[in-house]
């Protein structure tokens, strides 16, 4: 199994490691070249407009879109859960214009309002980080919801997309990155 | 628990190039860019060397004025030992604070007790030694002095370099020369040892202080940076949309010439800049 880890910008590193130690293969995608055919992509955290505005220069936009569409699995964490959704409730912004479902940006506020807590996932416990973490607010009839804090929705999956608004790769627990690798 | 938070917010931003912008269209303009976060200041570093006289903490109104124009993180700058200047700025919900050297020093002994913040820091250091000690002190992120506000590379080069090749030192030796070199260094030991088993810092490292072209940024990458600050470098050029735009892309492909190749062509005028030798005011010379 080659899983592809978008390496534009943010914490994708964190990512690699976590899936080095569940003994998956990962490749760094940083330009066009690197997009092959994965059995799975990861878009990690960081900043959504940074990597937007990367996908686009680097023409990297355009085979994402298509391959996702096609049916690759994808865990897009934080940011990479902004880069797939179709709407936004605090901009017109465009991203892939995948997964569907709203999102409010930085819902959880600024860095002062950054936190960690534990609820469950898909019906097993997970410890949450939230960094200036987004949360949804609507989601489509498509979309499954896997977990809440606080009521909130905070992940969600929708066929091959699982989007989730905390950062799994920032803790030791392996449950949200295994159930992103039975998703083939 | 905060700690690890704010340790984890740096973690967000590697990758990406954090700009200083001075007014919310400049924001726009660096937010457009693709950098993954700016620093909200009245002066650039390059302004405030060319007026001189005491440069303090940012009006909090014009700080304001940037967080309601862009999403990205926004930073801004207390001067060394400031405690107030930093409380405040954490009273309007700052997402990261930059202990800096660029200002004025409030104090030139003490700097500020980062731990009895919730919001994050970062600060520079030009040697392992530096780091360390602002590490200790409560800094969530380590960035090069450099040369603030001069676009000449050399000096970031200087304590990118040094900072590296100490840790390389640390990470071949033996537990008793381990002891000793927190001794020196002036650092606990238990800093030296995760720095000896890691080969790297605690915190996310990233390179400021003269960062002008593409290539600028691709070299402090390849020397160790996670990511980059630019100050003067963007809105001191001619043509700020395209260069900034240009960094970003440098900063993530810093290892392909060939598309560096491409994004340094045609960006109009860098600053001009100031070489080492012209400077009368040694701003890395602030804070140790």
């Amino acid at each position: 199994m080659k899983i592809g880890v978008l390496a534009l910008q943010g914490a994708f590193l964190e990512h690699i490691e976590m899936l080095r130690k569940l003994g998956v293969e990962t490749v760094e995608i940083r330009q066009k070249g690197d997009l092959v055919d994965f059995d799975g992509i990861v878009l990690p955290g960081g900043e959504s407009t940074a990597m937007g505005k990367l996908l686009r220069d680097l023409e990297l936009f355009a085979p994402l879109q298509e391959a996702l569409r096609g049916g690759t699995p994808c865990l897009g964490t934080c940011a990479g859960l902004i880069l797939m959704s179709k709407r936004f409730e605090d901009s017109e912004w465009r991203h892939l214009d995948l997964l569907d479902v709203t999102v409010r940006r930085h819902g959880f506020g600024r860095q002062i309002g950054s936190f960690a807590t534990t609820a469950e996932f898909a019906g097993e416990s997970v410890p949450m980080v939230f960094i200036r973490g987004p949360y949804i607010t609507e989601v489509g009839e498509n979309v499954e919801v896997l977990a809440k804090v606080e009521e909130k929705i905070v992940a969600v999956r929708q066929g091959n997309l699982l989007g989730v608004a905390f950062h799994p790769e920032l803790t030791e627990d392996f449950v949200v990155h295994r159930y992103f690798l039975g998703m083939r | 628990m905060r700690d690890e938070l704010n340790k984890n917010l740096a973690q967000m931003l590697k990758g990406g190039v954090i700009m200083d912008v001075s007014t919310p269209e400049q924001a726009v303009i660096a937010e457009k860019a693709g950098a993954c976060a700016v620093m909200a200041l009245e002066r650039i570093p390059a302004d405030i060397r060319a007026v001189g006289g005491v440069s303090r903490m940012s009006d909090p109104k014009m700080i304001r004025s940037i967080q309601e124009t862009v999403s990205i993180p926004i930073m801004a700058k207390a001067r060394i030992g400031h405690f107030v200047e930093a409380q405040i700025l954490q009273a309007i919900e700052i997402d990261y604070i930059d202990e800096s050297e660029v200002l004025s020093p409030a104090d030139d002994v003490f700097h500020i007790d980062k731990k009895q913040f919730k919001v994050p820091f970062v600060c520079g250091a030009k040697d392992l030694g530096e780091a360390l000690r602002r590490i200790q002190e409560g800094a969530s992120m380590i960035r090069t002095k450099g040369e603030p506000g001069t676009g000449d590379i050399v000096q970031a080069v200087r304590h990118m370099r040094k900072i590296q090749g100490e840790m390389r030192m640390l990470t071949s030796m033996s537990k008793d020369e381990l002891y000793n070199a927190a001794k020196v260094l002036a650092v606990p030991f238990e800093l030296v040892e995760y720095v000896a088993k890691h080969g790297k810092l605690p915190v996310v490292n990233f390179a400021a202080g003269g960062v002008a072209t593409p290539a600028d940024a691709a070299l402090m990458m390849q020397l160790g940076a996670e990511g980059v600050f630019v100050g003067s470098g963007i809105f001191k050029s001619g043509d700020p949309a395209k260069r900034a735009a240009a960094i970003v892309q440098a900063v993530t492909n810093y290892e392909d010439a060939k598309l560096l190749a491409d994004i340094s062509a045609d960006l109009g005028e860098a600053m001009v800049g100031i070489n080492e030798q012209e400077i009368e005011l040694m701003m890395s010379e602030r804070g140790k």
